[in-house]
């Protein structure tokens, strides 16, 4: 292997890989790190990061690790979540921070702990998990990830139980000395009939010029229900890459909800497998940059068993010189026979340099599938605009209200009323006027 | 008062008001009828400030300020209101939260204090009574899915609510059939006072059975071409508008 010429490169292989003690997780890692190194970061000639360069980030080096993490100063303000006292794990810089977390008196068939510990404790349940080789072009920060991650989060619910209160998992990107690049990853598992609200969240505080890797796996056994709220509203200067993978049982049920507000370079994968006959997916989201920021939602859902279904309804509203990317790809497999799969993607430009690229993507091998895809990029509504004006609504206000109307399909079913409100809120401070 | 002093106005490039002139006192009913294309909706969207139409010459004055110099929500808060022939859906917004979104921005802007939800539901509760139509349409999203009686229904409750003192109605008969011509009408009439005037505009006499106009003005070629009180409505509707061309003025419908 030659001296790698890319500096985000060079600075990342130059940093020791944390040590685990534990045969096949070094392996692993080792792995992973190797496929990194041959690769690199993927060019836009690769399909899935066709839309999002990262010349730039290729040219910065990042420290590995936060070794003064686990005495930041955190912002207990930016942690709050009105109504919601449940479990909660936070990280800051992505290490595992017990002051800041509530893992007191958790519920029955409950299992919350970090990654750490768990590995520490018995790292066997894990294997399969963390085993993982990452082997597709664009997996660069999973590799990364995989290679890297030394804390995060583990969470399993029994079969059967149903978990009242929501799970809060918060990762705090807080300034250190240097640029920094943190990962974690995160392994959530539901037994047959269980029942979860999670509640995920990116926040920064202070300047944070990092970057964050995330990779999370969800598998749900058979009639699992998850409920997933996702807020993503990282440092303004923060990179985040971040991953989800979802498996789902025979009619497990999935409903996520996702806000991507934050962060300068922002990338989403979320993917689904709908693995088990009557399983079905719901995802809504919308994704807010402006500014400069630059935030790249990828979707892919892959309908494996019979009678599936996936609905996914996501809003992009870009201002100022911002990049909004969306990628919706839906495959429905041989023998997925009677899938429903629905996707809708409407976008809004606020202003004559802001740019959301949309691409839906539908491919079908099975019989008696039901499939409807969209897309859509446009302005406010001249019209609408002028209505509200002529009834005495200031401009600056009534774009406002017309670009949280064109979002609010996306919050409108979420059944947790409180947080529906705080989402809500939140939405509407970052909204452009 | 209103007045109107040798207006013209171009939309995209063509003329549309030529010369137009019209005084509306406090209190005052006045009907614009005409044929189509005389400019009608020209004079409503003018008035209210809709973008894409421009004002070549003459002066529009509204108790005494310039009311062309004015933004539309300026010109809301100076109490104009226009119903609008074509009421706009807009999806995601509630009718109630839009309408005191709207009170409360005018409210503000003439200095006056908000009202907070309990007074503005206790104000839009005595509103409906008296144009008596349900609720049912504040729960929606503005005009969104309504019908063309629903929509012009809303139109004339949102009036009652903002209690303009000049409000301009675009053929706001059009589409309804009889019963609610005759609803609309009666939320107009009980919105009569000594205080507010109004703009009638139509294309048909049938809407002024209902509401009485004081003054009926007869639009073409972008002026007024002829003024009398409510018999000119029914010589209209007798002799149609060609009868115009014989009758002295031309009509000037070439233009």
């Amino acid at each position: 292997m030659s001296e790698p010429a890319v500096p985000f490169v060079a600075s990342t292989l130059a940093a020791p890989l944390p040590p685990s003690g534990i045969g096949w997780l070094d392996e692993a890692r080792r792995e992973n790190l190797a496929a990194f190194a041959d690769a690199g970061l993927p060019d836009t000639r690769v399909e899935a990061w066709k839309y999002t360069a990262l010349r730039a980030l290729a040219q910065r080096r990042f420290v590995q690790g936060d070794a003064q993490a686990a005495t930041r100063e955190v912002d207990a303000a930016a942690l709050a979540l009105p109504g919601l006292d449940g479990p909660r794990l936070v990280f800051v810089n992505g290490v595992f921070r017990g002051d800041l977390s509530d893992l007191a008196n958790l519920p029955a068939g409950l299992t919350l702990q970090p990654l750490s510990q768990a590995l520490a404790q018995d790292a066997e349940p894990l294997r399969f998990a963390l085993s993982r080789r990452y082997r597709e072009r664009g997996d660069a920060f999973a590799r990364l990830n995989a290679a890297q991650a030394a804390d995060g989060v583990v969470l399993r619910v029994a079969a059967g139980a149903k978990i009242a209160t929501p799970v809060q998992l918060a990762f705090v990107g807080v300034a250190a000395e240097g640029e920094l690049a943190w990962h974690a990853r995160t392994v959530v598992e539901l037994g047959e009939g269980a029942e979860l609200a999670l509640v995920e969240r990116h926040v920064g505080s202070g300047v944070a010029r990092q970057l964050g890797t995330l990779v999370a796996d969800l598998v749900l056994r058979d009639d699992a229900r998850l409920s997933h709220v996702l807020v993503q509203d990282a440092a303004p200067e923060a990179v985040l890459v971040h991953r989800h993978a979802l498996q789902l049982g025979a009619r497990a049920h999935v409903s996520l909800h996702a806000l991507e507000l934050g962060g300068s370079l922002v990338r989403h994968d979320l993917q689904a497998e709908l693995a088990g006959d009557g399983a079905r997916l719901d995802t809504r989201g919308v994704f807010v940059p402006r500014g400069r920021q630059h935030i790249d939602t990828q979707l892919a859902i892959r309908h494996q068993a019979l009678d599936t279904a996936s609905s996914s309804t996501w809003r992009g509203v870009a201002d100022g010189r911002a990049r909004g990317v969306f990628r919706g790809a839906i495959v429905v497999a041989p023998g997925a026979d009677g899938a429903d799969a629905r996707l809708s993607n409407k976008n809004l430009l606020l202003s004559p340099n802001a740019e959301i690229d949309t691409k839906p993507e539908l491919e079908i091998y099975a019989d008696e599938v039901q499939a409807a895809h969209g897309a859509t990029v446009g302005q406010l509504d001249e019209r609408a605009l002028f209505y509200l004006r002529s009834r005495g609504i200031p401009q600056a206000e009534a774009r406002t209200l017309l670009t949280a109307a064109f979002c609010r399909a996306v919050l409108d079913d979420l059944p947790d009323a409180a947080l529906r409100e705080h989402l809500d809120g939140l939405l509407a401070v970052r909204l452009p006027a | 008062m209103l007045k109107i002093e040798n207006l013209h106005a171009r939309v995209e490039g063509k003329d549309i008001l030529k010369g137009l002139s019209l005084t509306v006192k406090p209190g005052e009913v006045h009907a614009i009828m005409g044929p189509n294309g005389a400019g009608k909706s020209t004079l409503g969207n003018v008035l209210s400030g809709r973008e894409g139409y421009e004002v070549t010459a003459g002066s529009v004055s509204w108790n005494g300020i310039d009311l062309l110099a004015l933004e539309p929500e300026a010109r809301a808060a100076a109490g104009v209101f226009l119903a609008f022939q074509y009421p706009v859906e807009i999806p995601g917004v509630n009718n109630t939260y839009f309408l005191r979104a709207a009170l409360n921005a005018q409210r503000k802007a003439r200095g006056e204090a908000e009202l907070d939800s309990m007074q503005f539901l206790k104000l839009v509760r005595e509103k409906l009574k008296i144009m008596q139509i349900s609720d049912e349409l504040l729960h929606r999203a503005v005009n969104e899915g309504f019908s063309g009686g629903e929509k012009k229904r809303n139109e004339i409750f949102q009036m009652a609510v903002l209690e303009p003192r000049l409000a301009i109605l675009d053929e706001t008969d059009s589409g309804l059939d009889i019963d609610a011509l005759k609803q609309v009408a009666g939320g107009v009439n009980a919105l009569r006072s000594p205080e507010r005037s109004f703009l009638v505009v139509t294309h048909y006499q049938r809407l002024l059975d209902y509401i009485v106009p004081d003054h009926v003005h007869v639009l073409a070629g972008g002026r007024i071409v002829e003024s009398g009180d409510k018999t000119l409505a029914h010589k209209l509707e007798e002799h149609g508008y060609a009868w115009l061309a014989e009758h002295g003025e031309p009509a000037g419908a070439q233009a």
